[in-house]
Order: C-alpha cells, then structure tokens, then sequence
C-alpha cells in the first residue's frame, strides 16, 4: 500500500561518519559533514552543530540557505579543544577524562568546523558579553523608531536586544544618517539607517536569483546598501529579501503600514498561482488577508516564493465576490426561480433569485437523476482541490459524465516558477477528471451541446466562453450548473449558480507539478453563503449516486485516498505540514 | 552624456587585463586607467567598466566608493593633499588645512575634498605619508612637501599657474 507514497524526494546519501562533539556540557554526534546551503556536503559548523543540540546561537548574518558571510560577529561563542601531548595523543585528566584546551580567542559559529572531541560554549559570562558588545556596536547608529517600524515583532534586532541589550544608550556622539524612504524598486522600500549590513538580501539575489544588484558602497560607518543609481531591483524574487531582512530595512511596499505583525494570524497554506505549490503561511486578520509569506518545504520552494504568487491574493478579497446560490429566472430553468411578470414594473428584469443551498441541490439533483446517460458534462478546474475533483469523478461516473479541465501555462524560471499556471492539475488527472491531454474534451463537449446530445453542463471555476464553449452553446443548455467565485460570463447565464471558496477559506489538498499532495488550512472565512465545494460536492453526490461519506476532510481525503489509486497509503494526518510525493 | 574611451586607453585597457588570472582582477588598475585619462570616474564610465570587466555596475560602483582617491567627481587641476594622521596632526595639519582653506575660499569643516569655484584647486585631509619626522607634510598633485610652514603654503599656492 504505502509503496506508492514515498516522503523522500531523494535516495539516501552515503553514510557520512559521525563525530561526538559537546554543546555547553552535554554530548551530541554530528555528522563530519552536511550539507551547505547549495545543498553541496562541507565540513559541519559549529552553529549547525549547535542547531542539531538545539541550542541557540543568536545571529544576524547566517542563514542557512544563503552562503556564509560571517560578517556580524553575533554568532561568536568560546570553544575548546582536546589537548594533544607531544605524542599527538590526547593528555587526560586525573580523573581519565580528555583534557580540553580552551580556545584563547573566541570563534564565530557560522564558518568554524567542527572537530571530534571539541567542546562549545554558548552560555558562558564572556559569550553574553561578546553578544552584548556586538549589539550595542549595531545599535550605535540604528534609529529609535520601532513603534513606527514595520518589522517590529519579527525583528532579530528588537528580539536580540531584549536578551543581550542595554535599557540606555551610552553613545552620546551624533549617529550617521543615511538615507531613508529608498525606492528600492517597484515592491521594495528601503531604510538604510534601520540596515545592520548583514549582506543576506545581497547574497541571496546574486546566489539565489542570480540577479547581482545589491552592494555596500562607501566605508566604515557611512557604509550603505544600494542599487547601483538609477537601476531598479526588480526580479520576480524581491520580496523574498524582505523576508530575509533580520531588520526593519527592506519593507514590502505591498504590506508596509498595512498591519502590526503581531495582530496576523498566521495559516499554513500552499500558494495557487502555478503548479510548483509553493508552502506559504497566509497573514490575515478579521477575515481580511494582509500577506502571504513562504513557509519552509526543502521539497518544494526551500524558504523562498516568487514575487508574483506571493503578491497574488487580492482577489479574493474583492467586493463582486459570487455570495448567494442563485436560480435563473428567465428560460425553463427552475420552479425555484420567480417568473419575469413578478419582477417589478419599471425596474430591469432580475436575472436571478436567490435561494437556499438545500432548495437548490436537491432540484439540482433530482435533474441530474432524471438526466439520460451521456447528456450530462461536466468542465471541472484544476484549481479545484484533489478532494473536489475526486467527488466530481463520482458524479461523472453516475452519470456517464464526459470531463475535462481547462490548461493554463505560461513562462516558468529555473528557480520556482512552473510553466503549469494551474495548482492541481496533476490532481485532476489522477482522480480522472481531466482528459489525458488537458483540455482535448472540450472541442467534443462543444460539439455535444450543438448536436444537442449535451442538455446538462456542469462548470466548476472556469469562464468556458473563453475556452470553445460560447455564449450560444450555453443558450442551447436545458440546464447550466455554475460554481464559481468570481462573477464572469458563463456565471452570468447559470442557472443554478452555487459559490464556492477560495483556497483561503477552506482546507483541502493539492497535487503539485513534481506530484507532491500538499495540504492547506482555511484562514479567513468565504463570504455570503459561499461554501467551500467539497461540503456541497459531498451533499450532490450522495443525492445523486447514493454515496454517503465523510463530512469533514479529514474523513473525505482518507476516503479518496483509498478509492484513487495513486493516493493509495495516503491519510490526511500522514500528509503532514509538508506533503507527500507520490508518483503520478 | 556620452562617454567614449578612446582607442589607444581601450588599448592600454585591455593590455591591463591580460595580466590578470580572471578578469575582476584588473578592476582597480582599469579605474585608475581611466581616472589618469578622465580625471575622476563618472557613473558611465562605472558602467564602461562593468561591461568591459563582465560585471554588474554595482560591483564596480562598491569600488569605487569605498577609495577616495577615485574620485566620483572632476577635481581641481591642484589637488593640495594635507596629511593630519598623528604626527602631523600634532605638528599643525589642521591648521595648515585651515589655512589653505581661508586663502582659497573653501570650507574647512565640510567633509571630503573641496574644490574651489574654479576648478582650479581641490583641497582634503589624507592619511600618512610617510615622513612623521618632518610634519607637517603635503602632497600638491605628485609634488612632496616637508615642514609646510604657512609661509610655505603660500609659496606652493603661487607656484600653482
């Protein structure tokens, strides 16, 4: 069973040899080597050795997923070695233990490899000092303004300064200034007083993007990071700078004053704008998005997410969000619907009346029922959820349904963007939804509906007018089933129009482009009385095909998973924060 | 603004970086190339010689701002070098910086190099040169100066035409 899920993206490395090192006091094996943050093998640091002990080196310029720099000594601990006789043996107490020669200078964790034997100090009364002695240096010429900065609450500086800083400054000299309110480029501002020229936004677009814009110029304490004059920082990865940022000096045009960190709750969720599905954590509050930002998945997006995904959650918060079930009035639609004679006199026709979800579904489904086999298709989206589409295939199997899904694709890069612009689109290929070759059914689905063999459409988050099913094929429809979020012209000329959620409003699971089942928690509430699909698939199939199931995800995931048999092994639980490959 | 280097610099140029294992190598020799052609480095020339070197601008730009004698703008045609490193400050650099300053109209407190209306003089601190017994001690463009009374000054001052 649980062949076909595999969690490991890799095979195994060779076995790398184990050292015994001792983090203040307490021992711990570390493997010799591990890997840097191109994921290439070099001798282990003694911060990562502190990591693997779980003790905590405070830093500013080490980031694991960018080259050392080793520039902002935060990291400094003492550290010792075991004592060699002349004999190159070690020389052993009178007790029999190895005798350990203290480092007369300290070491900075971040580039110092570790050795078997050696023995770190990160709590002792000179490493406090040391920390205290390079905070008060960064905080000479950093300005006084947290209150108004919008790093506050994520800021290692603020954070570092309550552990190792002073409650008063003893600089009585005039601080440098430097500039302030720098446009960066088009989603980045820049503070360069509130920079402690830890170089990681450097580093990361000359290493990561490959984008070399950033530099320090100048000297000593006029030091100050910049663009060379007159060239933007602009590449789909900026924002991921801000991220990196320990301080408040690179701010997200985007979220800068929008919102105090600390008010966000904070949702784990997967980014939808491409099939790479990158981890993210959704930062809302009282029901309204502020942010994504990326949430850590080596197998998929590391710590980073592009500029693009990450700036596209506006629309689910827009105003013409689809918020009532609607029935169309006008046409045979629906005994639900109010005849165009009840409409007001003098006023326009209303189109749609709105009705309850229960009203509408069992109408629904009782048309469905009384379908003749193969009248019925269906146009799903591989936006929509593994679970989602799992359910649509039931009710393409009742029904001797023809499906199909809707491509998108678009330029990709090399670093994480996907030429795939659907998130699920391998979901809906594995749970049988989409044809083969995306988007082939549809031609046959046209031609269905003007030969008139297709009386019943069923649509799921796609304006088919714009993908070969136009507004007169529609017109021909006895019956037009939409379920969207977003108003668009096939909505428009639903007959029964049920809204749905976005990805932020429900929980679900994804199939990524590299086959990865992804799972995504709901942040903030759908308006009106859109429901997430899923609950209303749940609902549909069992009218129409008599299958009960689970009603909640957990139940219904589980059930798919038995049921498809690329997800075979899979459970909701077992999917964890970061996902499972299987093989598509 | 347009900047051409000419051919016979591109020449010398290029003669430069072949002397170097990897191109970045050369940068500091290429800059002083062009500032012993142009005088000072402007921002075209930074991006001349980021493409010349196969670099980005900000690379070269980083260079160029962290020495101060490339100089990011035209100086005067006598550039008066006062050093106030220890013993020279001791030995009357500030003044002497002062006074060079007065006689020629400039701001002493002003940080970097001033240059007169003119273009003719550029005036500035540098560090030790080299002759702590004699302070204080001046450079005017290449020229050394040792024990630069005020009287002196002056008469370096007239010697400028």
């Amino acid at each position: 069973m649980s062949t076909a899920a595999t969690t490991e993206t890799k095979p195994a490395p060779a076995a790398i040899e184990k050292i015994m090192v001792k983090v203040d006091g307490r021992e711990i094996e570390v493997p010799r080597l591990m890997a840097d943050w191109s994921g290439k093998l070099t001798p282990t640091t003694m911060i990562q050795a502190c990591e693997l002990a779980k003790t905590d080196v405070p830093h500013y310029c080490y980031h694991p997923k960018l080259p050392i720099a080793g520039n902002c000594r935060m990291c400094l601990v003492e550290f010792g070695t075991p004592a060699l006789g002349p004999d190159r043996k070690p020389i052993l107490n009178p007790d029999g233990t190895t005798k350990i020669a203290k480092s007369p200078r300290p070491a900075i964790a971040c580039a110092t490899p570790v050795s078997p034997g050696m023995e770190i100090y990160t709590n002792t009364p000179g490493v406090k000092q040391m920390r205290e002695g390079v905070l008060e240096f960064l905080l000479i010429n950093h300005p006084l303004d947290c209150p108004i900065c919008d790093q506050a609450g994520e800021c290692k500086l603020q954070e570092y300064s309550v552990d190792y800083g002073q409650s008063a400054s003893r600089f009585v000299e005039a601080k440098v200034h430097k500039p302030k309110v720098v446009d960066l480029g088009p989603r980045i501002m820049l503070d360069d007083e509130r920079c402690i020229l830890c170089t990681r936004c450097i580093r990361f677009t000359k290493d990561i993007v490959g984008d070399d814009a950033l530099g320090i110029v100048n000297r000593g304490s006029f030091n100050t990071l910049t663009a060379f004059p007159g060239k933007a920082f602009d590449n789909n990865y900026t924002l991921n700078t801000v991220d990196i940022c320990p301080v408040g000096a690179l701010t997200s045009k985007d979220f800068r004053f929008q919102m105090r960190v600390w008010f966000l709750k904070e949702t784990r969720s997967v980014c939808t704008s491409c099939a790479t599905g990158c981890n993210i954590l959704i930062g809302s509050r009282e029901e309204k998005i502020y942010r994504y930002t990326p949430r850590e998945n080596d197998a998929v997006n590391g710590p980073w997410m592009c500029d693009y995904g990450r700036l596209n959650y506006k629309w689910i918060g827009r105003a013409d969000r689809l918020k009532d079930v609607l029935v169309r009035n006008v046409g045979q639609a629906s005994s639900l619907s109010h005849s165009q004679e009840k409409s007001e006199t003098g006023r326009m026709p209303v189109l749609h009346s709105k009705v309850t979800w229960t009203a509408a579904l069992s109408e629904i489904a009782d048309k469905l029922k009384n379908a003749p086999a193969g009248s019925v298709a269906i146009v799903a989206s591989a936006r929509q959820t593994n679970e989602e589409l799992w359910l649509i295939s039931k009710l393409k199997a009742k029904l001797g349904a023809i499906s199909d899904s809707i491509s998108r694709t678009g330029a990709g890069d090399k670093l994480l963007v996907s030429t795939d612009k659907n998130p699920n689109t391998n979901g809906a290929q594995l749970t049988g939804v989409a044809a083969n070759s995306m988007g082939t059914n549809l031609p046959k689905i046209a031609d269905g509906i003007r030969t008139g063999k297709i009386r019943t459409l069923i649509v799921f988050g796609e304006d088919v007018t714009r993908h070969g099913i136009g507004v007169d094929l529609l017109g021909k429809l006895e019956t037009l089933i939409v379920s969207d979020i977003l108003p668009n012209a096939t909505t428009e000329l639903a007959h029964y129009l049920l809204p749905g959620c976005a990805h932020a409003e429900k929980r679900g699971t994804f199939t990524n482009t590299k086959g990865r089942v992804q799972k995504f928690m709901k942040a903030v509430e759908p308006p009106g009385d859109a429901r997430p699909e899923w609950e209303f698939l749940h609902d549909l199939v069992y009218n129409v095909t008599g299958q009960d199931g689970f009603l909640t995800i957990e139940g219904l995931f589980n059930e798919m998973a038995q049921d498809v048999p690329a997800f075979n092994g899979l459970t909701w639980a077992n999917l964890g924060d970061t996902g499972v490959t299987v093989k598509t | 603004m347009s900047f051409t280097v000419p051919a016979n610099l591109e020449g010398e140029i290029d003669e430069l970086i072949s002397h170097y294992p990897v191109k970045r190598a050369a940068s500091l020799m290429v800059l002083h190339a062009i500032q012993e052609h142009f005088g000072w480095i402007s921002q075209e020339a930074v991006e001349w010689t980021a493409r010349k070197l196969d670099l980005q601008p900000i690379n070269v730009y980083e260079l160029v701002t962290f020495y101060p004698m490339l100089r990011q703008e035209p100086m005067g045609k006598y550039q008066i070098k006062v050093c106030r490193t220890l013993s020279c400050a001791l030995g009357g650099a500030y003044e002497l910086h002062q006074h060079f300053c007065g006689k020629l109209g400039l701001d002493a407190h002003k940080h970097g190099p001033q240059t007169t209306q003119d273009g003719k003089f550029t005036v500035e601190f540098i560090e030790c040169l080299a002759s702590c017994g004699t302070a204080p001690v001046m450079m005017c463009n290449d020229d050394f100066y040792e024990g630069v009374s005020h009287a002196k000054a002056d008469e370096i001052l007239g010697g400028c035409k």
